[in-house]
C-alpha cells in the first residue's frame, strides 16, 4: 500500500459505511452539494465543446494558425483538480492546456480569440493554442517546451511556503516530460526544501507517438519514480471523477498543511492526435483501442451515468447542459472572428515593463533594435 | 571617497536590498553556509539566514526555473550562476519562461528576477568556464543584460537590477572582484545606476574606445599608451549596459572623434561589438574618418594554456595596435 493509500484509508477510517475504495464516500466528496457536482458536469461539457469547435475551427479555412495539442478524452482530470482549488493553490500546465484555462474560469471568449491570434484573446494573441495564462485566476500557463514548467511549478510553491501562505502549486505534466531533466532537478528540490508542490502527470499513454513502453526504462508505474526523491506518490484512475479528486485532495492537503511534495500519476486517454497536425495517430496505436476507450471509459460520459443514478442530473438537464456549451462554444466563435488582430505596433508591447509603463527608466538607453 | 573591493560592493548591494524589501532572495549553489564560491555573497547568511539565503543543489535549470516561477508570486529571487558558463544547462528556464513568459501571457505575468555570475575568460580554465554570454543572452527581447567594470558601477547597477520588475542579467568578472574603487558610503543614501547609461571613463578628442567589463579597463591601459607613446588622445567609452543600450552616447563619441575601435571580451560572430558597429555606420556614417575597427577574443574556444590565454583575450598591445591601423 502506498503512503497515500493509507492516508486515505486513515481518511476514511471513520466512515464506517464506506471502503477505502469507494472515493465517492471521501470526506471531500461527501461535502460536493448536487449544485457543485452539476458544476463539474457542466465545465467538463463546456470543455468538449469548446475543442471540437475549435477543431471545426481549425480546420475551417486555416484563418488559425499553430499547433492545437486537444485534451478530449481526459476532461475528469483538468475539472478534478480545478475544483478542489482554493484562494491560495495555483495551477500550472504544458502545452495541452484549454481545458485547465476553462476549469479554472476563463471564459470561452477570451480562449478562442487566442487561438484565432485576436487582441481580444487572454494573451492579446501573443501566446497561442500552448500558452494561455491567468494570474487573476491563480492559473500560470500554458507552457510549450516539454517538462519546462516543472521547475515553474516548484517555483509557485516556494513562493507560497516562502510567503507563509496555506495553499499548493498543482503543476501538470505529460507522461512525456518525466523523462526530462528539468522535472527531476525540480523533484529532488521539492523534497529537499519541503515545498507544497503537487506533480500531476497526465498519462495518456503516449509521448507523441511514442509508447510508455517505448520511452520509459520503468514500464509499470511513472510516480514511482518519485520514490528515489523520497516523495509520496499514487496512481489514480483518471476516468472516475470522485477518486481523481479523493486522492488529489489528499495530495493537497499534504502539501498545503505538511509541505510534502507529492506525484499523482492520473491515467487517462486522449481521442485525438498529440497534436491536430499528428497524422499517424491510428498508426502508433489501434482503431480498437481509440474506439473502446471511447465506449468505455469516456471520463464525461461515466460521470452523467453516475450523477444520472445519483438523481442529481436528469437526461432533459443533461441535454440543457450539452445544448448550453455548444451555444457558447459557437458564440465564442463569433466572437473570435468578429475581435480585431493585434497590430504591428503592439508586436512591441509587453516585452519590457519599463517599456510598457513609459516610465523615466524607460527613457534612458535604448530597448529595441528595429529598422 | 573611500575604496572597496569589487566583491564588497556587491555585497553590500545585497544587502541593502535584502534589508529594504523582504521578498528580495539571494539562491545559487554555495551562495549561503560556504559564503560564495567567489565570496561574493560572505556574511550574509550569518545575517539574513536559511530564509533569505539559499543554497541550492547543482541544478541549474531546477532552481533557476523555481525562481521565476516565484517570482511570478512577487519573490525577487537574486539567483548566482557560479559561472556564466553555466548558462547552457539552464537555457530553456534562462531564454523561455525568463524572457517570454510576460510576453506570452499579454503583459500579466512579470519575472522580476536577477541572474547574476562570473562571466568572463583569462583564468586559464578552458572553454567550458570561460564563456562571455552577454551578446546571446542580449539577443533576446524581455531580457536586460549588463556588465560593470568597476565597484562603483557593480552596486549601482546590481540594486537598480534588484528593483526592476523584468529578468536582468548581471554579468560580473573573477579578475575584477579583488579591485579597489571608490564607491559612496552607504550613510550618504541611496546609491542607484540606471541601465542603459553609458559612462565616459576617460574623455579624449581622437578615437573613441567602446567597451564593457573588463575590457574598459584594458582600454584605459591602450589609453595611456595611445598618450605617452603615439600622441593619440582617446575616449574611452564604458556602455555598462548592453541591453537596453546606451546609443546616443556612442553615437556622440564617434561624432566628436570620428573613428571607433570597439572592444570586446565576447566572439567577434554576432557579439555585443558587431551590433555596436551597425549602429555607428547607421547613425554616424558621415562622421567617420575610418572603418570602424573592432578587438575581440580570437575566433576560437577559450585556450586553456597560461602561455598564450592572455593574447587571445583583448588587452592594450593588441588595442593599440588596432588603433594605430586608423589614427
Amino acid at each position: 500500500m502506498s503512503a497515500l493509500e493509507k492516508s486515505f484509508a486513515m481518511e476514511t477510517a471513520n466512515s464506517p459505511n464506506h471502503s477505502p475504495l469507494n472515493f465517492a464516500g471521501s470526506p471531500i466528496n461527501k461535502t460536493l452539494s448536487a449544485e457543485e457536482k452539476l458544476e463539474t458536469f457542466r465545465q467538463m461539457v463546456r470543455i468538449r465543446r469548446f475543442e471540437q469547435a475549435a477543431l471545426k475551427n481549425y480546420q475551417k479555412d486555416g484563418t488559425m494558425g499553430g499547433f492545437l495539442h486537444l485534451y478530449i478524452g481526459q476532461e475528469s482530470v483538468a475539472v478534478g483538480a480545478a475544483s478542489l482549488m482554493g484562494d491560495h493553490d495555483h495551477m500550472i500546465t504544458a502545452y495541452r492546456c484549454h481545458a485547465h484555462a476553462l476549469a479554472v474560469g476563463m471564459n470561452m471568449n477570451e480562449c478562442m480569440a487566442e487561438l484565432y491570434g485576436k487582441a481580444t484573446g487572454c494573451s492579446k494573441g501573443k501566446g497561442g493554442s500552448m500558452h494561455f495564462f491567468a494570474p487573476d485566476k491563480n492559473f500560470w500557463g500554458g507552457h510549450g517546451i516539454v517538462a519546462g514548467q516543472t521547475p515553474l511549478g516548484l517555483g509557485l510553491g516556494y513562493g507560497l511556503k516562502y510567503k507563509g501562505l496555506e495553499g499548493c502549486a498543482l503543476c501538470f505534466l505529460g507522461d512525456g516530460a518525466i523523462n526530462q531533466g528539468a522535472f527531476h532537478e525540480s523533484l529532488n528540490i521539492a523534497a529537499l526544501f519541503g515545498i507544497p508542490v503537487v506533480y500531476i502527470i497526465e498519462n495518456n499513454g503516449y509521448s507523441m507517438g511514442t509508447s510508455q513502453k517505448r520511452s520509459s526504462a520503468y514500464k509499470d508505474c511513472l510516480a514511482q519514480r518519485s520514490e528515489a526523491y523520497d516523495m509520496d506518490w499514487d496512481v489514480v484512475n483518471g476516468e472516475d471523477f470522485y477518486e481523481v479528486r479523493a486522492k488529489t485532495h489528499i495530495a493537497m492537503e499534504r502539501a498545503r498543511k505538511e509541505h510534502k511534495p507529492t506525484i499523482l500519476e492520473i491515467m487517462t486517454y486522449r481521442y485525438y492526435g498529440h497534436s491536430v497536425a499528428d497524422a499517424n495517430h491510428k498508426k502508433y496505436r489501434s482503431p480498437e483501442e481509440i474506439a473502446d476507450y471511447k465506449k468505455n471509459h469516456d471520463p464525461i460520459n461515466l460521470w452523467r451515468a453516475k450523477l444520472l443514478e445519483e438523481g442529481v442530473l436528469t437526461e432533459e438537464s443533461a441535454k440543457t447542459i450539452d445544448t448550453e456549451a455548444k451555444q457558447e462554444a459557437t458564440a465564442s466563435t463569433q466572437f473570435a472572428e468578429e475581435s480585431p488582430a493585434p497590430t504591428i505596433e503592439d508586436i512591441t508591447n509587453d516585452v519590457y515593463w519599463e517599456t510598457d509603463n513609459n516610465t523615466e527608466a524607460s527613457q534612458i538607453g535604448r530597448h529595441f533594435f528595429n529598422d | 571617497m573611500r575604496e572597496i573591493e569589487y566583491r564588497d560592493a556587491l555585497n553590500e548591494a545585497f544587502d541593502e536590498e535584502l534589508a529594504r524589501d523582504e521578498n528580495v532572495v539571494l539562491m545559487g549553489e554555495e551562495v549561503a553556509q560556504y559564503n560564495g564560491a567567489y565570496k561574493v555573497t560572505r556574511g550574509l547568511w550569518d545575517k539574513w539566514g536559511d530564509k533569505r539565503v539559499v543554497d541550492t543543489p547543482i541544478s541549474e535549470a531546477g532552481f533557476i526555473g523555481m525562481g521565476i516561477g516565484a517570482s511570478m508570486l512577487g519573490i525577487r529571487p537574486v539567483m548566482e550562476l557560479m559561472f556564466w558558463s553555466f548558462h547552457s544547462v539552464a537555457f530553456d528556464q534562462l531564454v523561455n519562461n525568463a524572457a517570454c513568459c510576460r510576453y506570452m501571457s499579454g503583459g500579466l505575468i512579470n519575472v522580476p528576477i536577477v541572474m547574476r555570475g562570473p562571466a568572463n575568460g583569462g583564468t586559464n580554465v578552458g572553454a567550458t568556464h570561460s564563456h562571455t554570454p552577454e551578446g546571446l543572452f542580449a539577443a533576446f527581447p524581455g531580457l536586460k543584460v549588463c556588465s560593470p567594470a568597476t565597484p562603483a558601477d557593480a552596486k549601482g547597477m546590481m540594486k537598480t537590477a534588484i528593483r526592476d520588475n523584468d529578468p536582468v542579467y548581471v554579468m560580473e568578472n573573477t579578475t575584477l572582484y579583488g579591485n579597489m574603487g571608490e564607491v559612496p558610503d552607504p550613510a550618504d543614501g541611496d546609491f542607484l545606476i540606471p541601465l542603459g547609461k553609458a559612462d565616459i571613463k576617460r574623455e579624449g578628442s581622437d578615437i573613441s574606445l567602446i567597451a564593457h567589463g573588463a575590457s574598459v579597463l584594458r582600454c584605459l591601459e591602450a589609453a595611456d599608451i595611445l598618450a605617452n607613446e603615439h600622441n593619440i588622445d582617446a575616449e574611452v567609452v564604458d556602455l555598462r549596459s548592453i541591453r537596453p543600450l546606451d546609443q546616443d552616447a556612442i553615437i556622440e563619441s564617434v561624432k566628436k572623434t570620428n573613428r571607433a575601435v570597439l572592444v570586446d571580451e565576447s566572439k567577434p560572430f554576432c557579439g555585443v561589438s558587431a551590433q555596436i558597429t551597425t549602429l555607428i555606420q547607421e547613425y554616424a556614417f558621415d562622421y567617420l574618418d575610418a572603418p570602424v575597427k573592432r578587438v575581440c577574443t580570437i575566433d576560437a574556444p577559450a585556450i586553456y594554456s597560461p602561455h598564450v590565454e592572455q593574447d587571445q583575450l583583448p588587452n592594450a598591445k593588441r588595442i593599440v595596435a588596432q588603433v594605430l591601423t586608423i589614427a
